[in-house]
C-alpha cells in the first residue's frame, strides 16, 4: 500500500485535479453509458407492452 | 476495341461538362469562394509579409478543400433527382466507368480552375516564383484526390437528411493526408528542404484513391439506389 | 467443419442471437467490474510512485486502455463491416452500429485524460503531438460514422453505408497516422516530444493490462446490451420480439 492516510490518497502528491479528473471522467462515462442503455431498453419494453394492451 | 470500353467514361465526362457549361455560375461561384476565403486570411491575421509567406501553402490548400466541398453535393444529386442515375446503374455499360467519368468531370470543373488561379493568390502572399510552380504542382496532384474521396462521401450521403453538413463531417478528416503532403511540399521547399518526398507521397495517395474511390463510390451509389 | 459453420450462421439471425447475447451480458459485465476493481486497486493503491512524474503518472491506468480500446473498436467495426458486405448478414450491421458509440466514448476519454496528463507534464492542455492528433482524427471518424448512421432512416441502407464508411476509414487510418507523423517531424520546433512512458515496473504493467482487460469486458457487455436494443427497435413488430419481450 502506497498511502499512509486518506488525505494523502486524495491529494495524489499535488496531482489531485488531474488524476481524479481523469479517473472521474472515465467512471462517469462508463457508468452513464450502461444507465442510458438500461433506460433505452425499458422505453422499448414499455412500448412493446403498450402495443399488446392495444391488441 | 479499347475505345469501346472507355466509351461510357468519355460519355459521362462530356455530358457533365456540357451540363456544367450550361450552369456557368456554379463554377464561377466555387472559384470566387476559393478566392475570397483565401483573401480573408490576411485580413484576419495582418499584412506581415513574412508571416503570410509562411501560412500561404496551408491557407491556399484549405481554401481548395472548402471550394471542392461546395461542388461535391451536386455531383450526384441532380442526376439522382431526375432518375438519370438509376438508369445509369441499370444500363449495360459499366457503372463504375460512368461514375469515374463523373468524378473526372467534377475535377475539371472545380479542381482545375483552383490549380490555375492558385499562383495569382500565391503572389498576394508574396510567395517566390519557384514556390508558385510547386504550389501548382502540389494542387495538380492533390485536387484529384479531393474529388475522388469526396465522391465516396457524396455517394454515401446522397438523398440523406442534412447531406451537406454531413458530407463535410465525413470527408474532411479523410482529406488530412492530402492536406499535409500537399501544403507540406510547398512549406518544405520554402524552408530549403526538398519537396520530392512530399510530392511522391501525395502521388501515392492519388494512386490509392484512384484505385479505391471510383469503386467505393459505385458501391455506395448502389446502396443509395436500392 | 460444416457443422460449426451451420452453428455460426444460426447465431447470425437476430432471433437466435438476442437470447444468446442476453445470457452473455452478465458474465462480461461482472468480469468488467471485477477486473476494473483489481486494476484500480493495483493502479491507485499498490503501484509505486513514479520517480519522474510523481503521482501524476497514475493517469496512465485509464489513458492507455482507453486509447487502445478506441483503436481496437474501430478495427472490430471494420471487421464486422467487411463481414456484413461479404455475407449480407443483418447481425454485422447491428454490431457495427452497437460498437460505434462506445468507441467514440473511448476516443473522447483518451483525449480528455491525455489533456489532463499533458497539462502537468508538458505545461499545456494540448500539444500537436502525432499521437494526440491522430487520436483526435479518429474521434472525428467515429462522429462521422455515427452522424451518417443516424441521418439515414432505412436501417438496411444505414448499415451498408456505415459499413462502407468504416472500411474507407480503416484504409485511411494508417495513412492518416503516417501523414500526421510526417507532418510532426517536419515541424520539429512547434511540438513537444512525448515524454517517454515511465520505465515500466512490473506492477505498473500488470495494472495497465488488467485495466485494459476490464475495458475489453466492458466494451463487449455494452455492445451486447446495445445490439439487443437495436434488434428490438428494428424488429418491433416481428413475432420473436413479442415472445422475448417478457424475458
Amino acid at each position: 500500500m502506497q498511502w499512509n492516510n486518506w488525505n494523502d490518497f486524495l491529494h495524489m502528491g499535488g496531482y489531485a485535479v488531474y488524476v481524479w479528473g481523469s479517473f472521474g471522467a472515465c467512471a462517469l462515462g462508463m457508468l452513464l453509458e450502461p444507465w442510458l442503455l438500461k433506460r433505452r431498453r425499458h422505453a422499448i419494453l414499455a412500448r412493446l407492452s403498450g402495443q399488446e394492451n392495444v391488441q | 476495341m479499347k475505345s469501346q470500353h472507355a466509351a461510357p467514361f468519355i460519355l459521362a465526362i462530356r455530358r457533365d461538362l456540357l451540363l456544367a457549361a450550361r450552369h456557368k455560375t456554379e463554377i464561377v461561384t466555387a472559384l470566387f469562394f476559393f478566392v475570397i476565403v483565401v483573401n480573408l486570411l490576411p485580413l484576419g491575421i495582418g499584412p506581415d509579409a513574412d508571416l503570410l509567406r509562411k501560412i500561404a501553402p496551408g491557407a491556399l490548400w484549405i481554401g481548395a478543400l472548402l471550394a471542392t466541398l461546395l461542388g461535391l453535393q451536386r455531383l450526384f444529386a441532380p442526376d439522382h433527382a431526375d432518375g438519370t442515375l438509376e438508369q445509369m446503374a441499370l444500363s449495360p455499360q459499366s457503372f463504375t466507368l460512368l461514375v469515374a467519368g463523373k468524378i473526372v468531370a467534377h475535377w475539371l470543373v472545380s479542381g482545375l480552375p483552383v490549380v490555375l488561379i492558385a499562383p495569382v493568390l500565391g503572389l498576394q502572399f508574396d510567395l517566390p516564383g519557384r514556390s508558385l510552380g510547386l504550389l501548382m504542382l502540389s494542387l495538380l496532384l492533390g485536387t484529384p484526390i479531393l474529388s475522388l474521396i469526396g465522391a465516396v462521401g457524396a455517394a454515401l450521403t446522397l438523398g440523406v437528411r442534412g447531406g451537406g453538413a454531413l458530407l463535410s463531417l465525413l470527408i474532411l478528416p479523410l482529406y488530412i493526408p492530402a492536406l499535409i503532403f500537399g501544403a507540406g511540399a510547398v512549406e518544405a521547399d520554402l524552408a530549403g528542404l526538398g519537396a520530392e518526398g512530399h510530392l511522391s507521397l501525395l502521388g501515392a495517395v492519388l494512386v490509392v484513391s484512384l484505385f479505391f474511390a471510383p469503386w467505393a463510390s459505385t458501391l455506395a451509389l448502389r446502396v443509395a439506389l436500392e | 467443419m460444416s457443422h460449426s459453420l451451420v452453428n455460426w450462421f444460426k447465431y447470425a439471425s437476430p432471433a437466435s442471437f438476442y437470447p444468446l447475447a442476453g445470457r452473455l451480458i452478465p458474465y462480461f459485465a461482472s468480469a468488467a467490474a471485477v477486473l476494473g476493481a483489481i486494476g484500480l486497486w493495483i493502479g491507485l493503491l499498490f503501484a509505486p510512485t513514479d520517480a519522474q512524474q510523481g503521482e501524476g503518472y497514475r493517469i496512465i491506468f485509464v489513458h492507455v486502455p482507453a486509447s487502445w480500446m478506441s483503436m481496437f473498436v474501430y478495427c472490430i467495426m471494420a471487421f464486422w463491416s467487411a463481414l456484413g458486405l461479404a455475407f449480407k448478414t443483418r447481425l454485422s450491421g447491428m454490431m457495427t452500429a452497437a460498437l460505434a458509440p462506445t468507441g467514440a466514448l473511448f476516443a473522447f476519454l483518451s483525449l480528455w485524460t491525455g489533456a489532463l496528463w499533458g497539462k502537468p507534464m508538458w505545461g499545456a492542455w494540448w500539444v500537436w503531438d502525432a499521437r494526440l492528433t491522430s487520436q483526435l482524427i479518429l474521434f472525428f471518424l467515429y462522429l462521422g460514422f455515427i452522424a451518417l448512421q443516424s441521418a439515414i432512416d432505412d436501417p438496411r441502407r444505414a448499415d451498408k453505408a456505415g459499413a462502407l464508411l468504416a472500411l474507407v476509414g480503416v484504409i485511411n487510418v494508417p495513412i492518416i497516422y503516417f501523414s500526421v507523423q510526417w507532418w510532426n517531424t517536419l515541424h520539429q520546433g512547434a511540438s513537444v516530444s512525448m515524454t517517454k512512458a515511465p520505465s515500466m515496473a512490473h506492477t505498473m504493467l500488470a495494472g495497465m493490462l488488467v485495466m485494459a482487460l476490464a475495458f475489453w469486458a466492458y466494451t463487449i457487455a455494452i455492445a451486447l446490451m446495445r445490439v439487443r436494443c437495436i434488434m428490438l427497435e428494428r424488429e418491433l413488430s416481428s413475432e420473436w420480439v413479442k415472445r422475448n419481450a417478457t424475458e
